[in-house]
């Protein structure tokens, strides 16, 4: 059991199932779309599950953090609290207002769900454990993560709520001019890889010493930039703006109940899980180390960055929605391009190893 | 390119909103994200308590003036039963009176201490509320070890004090004393050295000292303007004047000022505490006071220097059991009023009005009663 979790690779079982369906004399058509059902059934699982977990993680960690223990009572250290939770929303009357954009208010939070789980397909877990190795990989998570914007946008105008729209504008203004410090951070990488495949940036990370964050000096400036940015595109404290619980409520949110709000919210994390992802293959070499099978290492990396996500939202008071504009375009945006300046002149000149 | 229309438009903060601290409505005019005007509006606490009062004998009374303010109710207690013994000229024993100061100056550090953590609250600082609770529940155990009660104590009463402290009270109040003047520190490193923090704070919600005593401010947001006005000072009561201690007072009138004139005063009210255990004498710790209580026709105002300003009471007696009149004064009521002076023309936005009305640190059962 064990060697076969080692050596799982999604390719394998699409190729098995592939296998498998064409025996049946089903038309090609129809096998392939079976398998890659079956695949997407997997991620969806997966991820379902990790989102769960990172829920339950975040409340745990915010307990100790708050000298009190979090959820304790189902089961071990409440360890099933967030599943009880999911299907207690799942059970909720989905209660809506008369008067929102029926239209938009029901897609709001399939877009932001969707666009959550989309990311995932060019994100290597493993050795091989990738669904497609999209050659412009980082481009396309960049690309389909925006579509979370335009999701927050529509649930802030579809529910008729002063509130929502508050919340819905802040978050396109907060994520438009983060994307820039971002992908700026994250051209710095490009540049030496020389590639958007996310499989060849873990590559080109193999030894120790050549991961992104120890190649000083600008590795660790552009992870410290990217991390920065990838906070406010998560929505997380001090950037959570959008849903600014003590001036807007719940901001977007604010009129969504039951599995509506869950998918909000379960998107939330899966859009942090994702960054603190694409930080890990970036600048921590993927699932690159030693001994332990490789998607336990990228596993382990990633829940470190997430740590350091939940850590920053437990401890930091919340930025203000102008400083928070000023932030972004008077300083990480000056620090960010000077960086990727700096990168591509020691490449230029060999500096570098 | 045709020009955009743009409008002001009117939105509701409140009744239910997590940052207004009760019920309270702000009816606020904005230009976008600015607010351009904030109006608040009042009453959906009220529970007639001043009214209730007239039907009730004066020691029935004092239960529900705990209601009134009920974050520091040792003050409520304490006004009612200050009013009622000037009228009826009671002598309070000495040790009630030491017992009194120690009470007060406990739940003034408690008040500060759940303004300390609803401030990093509404700035979105939310582990900060929690070590607020944690070291004000070292107070409420005193209190709990007194007289029973941790929120509304009906402790203080017409003549003395209902009780005498257990003998475990000493040692305990010391120590809490010691713990809380170390873990002020500790609040002033994950805030004070934080720059959002600074950011959010310094230069945000500036009171002018007149146009605060024009609107009857008082209490710490008018000594953060710099006005060095505080009663136990200068209208002492009780045993204040036997106590050294200094008054708080900030000169910059904005929120952070706000914010540390209440960590000074949590620094001061841990020294009176300190000289009264020291001092405390033995003895009586009520007056002779019947149960049919009944003060000699008059009237009287005593106010007293609560955590959030000035509290008083105007108690007319016609030589009946029950009080003729009981008007109750808070330092919310006034603070609140005040709050449109400080937001009106100046574009802060809907985050800085979150974090005045934090430092304002008004409560709804004061301003409604």
């Amino acid at each position: 059991m064990l060697l076969a979790l080692m050596s799982l690779e999604l390719v394998h079982i699409f190729r098995w199932a592939y296998g498998l369906l064409a025996d049946t004399g089903l038309p090609a058509l129809w096998v392939l779309l079976i398998s890659y059902a079956l695949l997407g059934a997997i991620m969806f699982g997966v991820l379902a599950v990790l989102a769960l977990f990172l829920v339950w993680w975040e409340r745990k960690i915010a307990g100790h953090i708050q000298q009190r223990f979090g959820p304790m009572r189902n089961g071990w250290h409440g360890w099933y609290q967030t599943i009880a939770d999911a299907i207690k929303l799942l059970q909720k009357e989905d209660v809506t207002i008369d008067a929102r954009d029926r239209f938009i208010f029901f897609w709001a939070p399939v877009v932001c769900f969707v666009a959550a789980f989309l990311a995932y397909i060019c994100i290597p877990f493993g050795n091989g454990l990738i669904v497609a190795d999209l050659n412009i990989g980082i481009l396309y998570i960049m690309a389909v993560t925006t579509f979370t914007i335009i999701a927050l946008l529509m649930a802030g105008w579809g529910s008729n709520n002063k509130y929502a729209l508050l919340g819905g504008m802040r978050s396109a203004a907060q994520v438009v001019s983060y994307e820039v410090p971002m992908v700026a951070s994250i051209l710095t990488v490009i540049i030496y890889v020389g590639s958007l495949s996310m499989v060849d940036i873990v590559a080109s990370q193999q030894s120790f010493f050549t991961w992104f964050i120890f190649r000083v000096p600008f590795g660790p400036i552009a992870f410290l930039t990217y991390i920065t940015a990838a906070t406010a595109e998560a929505n997380r404290v001090p950037f959570d703006i959008p849903e600014a619980e003590q001036e807007l409520v719940a901001g977007f949110n604010v009129e969504y109940s039951g599995m509506k709000f869950a998918m909000f919210f379960l998107a939330e994390f899966l859009n942090m899980f994702t960054v603190s992802a694409i930080a890990v293959t970036l600048f921590f070499g993927g699932w690159n180390g030693p001994w332990l099978p490789s998607w336990l290492w990228f596993l382990g990396k990633t829940l470190l960055v997430v740590l350091l996500l939940m850590l920053f939202r437990w401890t930091y008071p919340r930025l203000r929605v102008d400083q928070l504009m000023e932030f972004a375009w008077k300083f990480l945006v000056p620090v960010t391009f000077g960086n990727l300046i700096l990168a591509a002149l020691m490449k230029y000149l060999g500096w570098y190893w | 390119m045709p020009e955009l229309r743009t409008e002001e438009f009117q939105i509701n903060m409140g009744p239910h909103h997590p940052s207004t601290h009760g019920v309270c409505r702000l009816l606020l005019t904005m230009d976008g994200e600015k607010v351009v005007e904030a109006v608040p509006y009042v009453g959906y606490l009220h529970r007639a308590i001043e009214k209730i009062c007239e039907n009730r004998t004066y020691h029935m009374c004092i239960p529900i003036l705990d209601r009134f303010e009920y974050v520091t109710s040792m003050s409520c207690n304490y006004v009612f039963s200050l009013a009622a013994e000037k009228l009826a000229r009671i002598e309070v024993p000495e040790r009630a009176e030491y017992l009194r100061v120690i009470m007060l100056e406990l739940n003034r550090i408690a008040s500060h201490l759940i303004f300390v953590g609803t401030t990093a609250m509404d700035l979105g600082a939310l582990t900060p509320f929690l070590y607020g609770l944690r070291e004000r529940e070292l107070i409420m155990d005193l209190f709990e070890m007194t007289c029973g009660q941790r929120l509304t104590y009906n402790y203080i009463r017409i003549g003395g004090v209902s009780r005498d402290i257990p003998p475990q009270f000493v040692p305990k109040c010391r120590e809490a004393v010691r713990i809380i003047g170390g873990k002020l520190a500790d609040y002033e490193g994950i805030l004070n050295e934080n720059p959002i923090w600074l950011a959010r704070m310094k230069g945000i919600g500036y009171a002018d000292p007149q146009q605060a005593i024009a609107w009857g401010v008082s209490g710490p947001v008018l000594r953060a303007s710099g006005v060095k006005y505080d009663l136990r000072r200068d209208d002492p009561y009780s045993i204040y004047d036997k106590f050294n201690f200094d008054v708080a007072v900030r000169w910059n009138g904005d929120n952070y000022d706000r914010f540390l004139v209440r960590i000074d005063e949590i620094r001061q009210s841990l020294k009176i505490i300190s000289q009264a255990l020291d001092g405390l004498p033995e003895g009586e710790t009520r007056a002779k006071v019947k149960a049919r209580f009944k003060p000699p026709a008059g009237e009287v105002y005593v106010r007293i220097e609560n955590s959030r300003g000035e509290m008083g009471v105007y108690l007319v007696s016609d030589g009946s059991e029950k009080p003729v009149r009981v008007k109750t004064r808070g330092g919310s009521y006034n603070q609140l009023q005040f709050l449109p002076e400080i937001v009106r023309g100046r574009g802060y936005l809907i985050a800085d009005l979150v974090a005045i009305f934090a430092t304002f640190d008004v409560i709804m059962p004061e301003v409604d009663r």
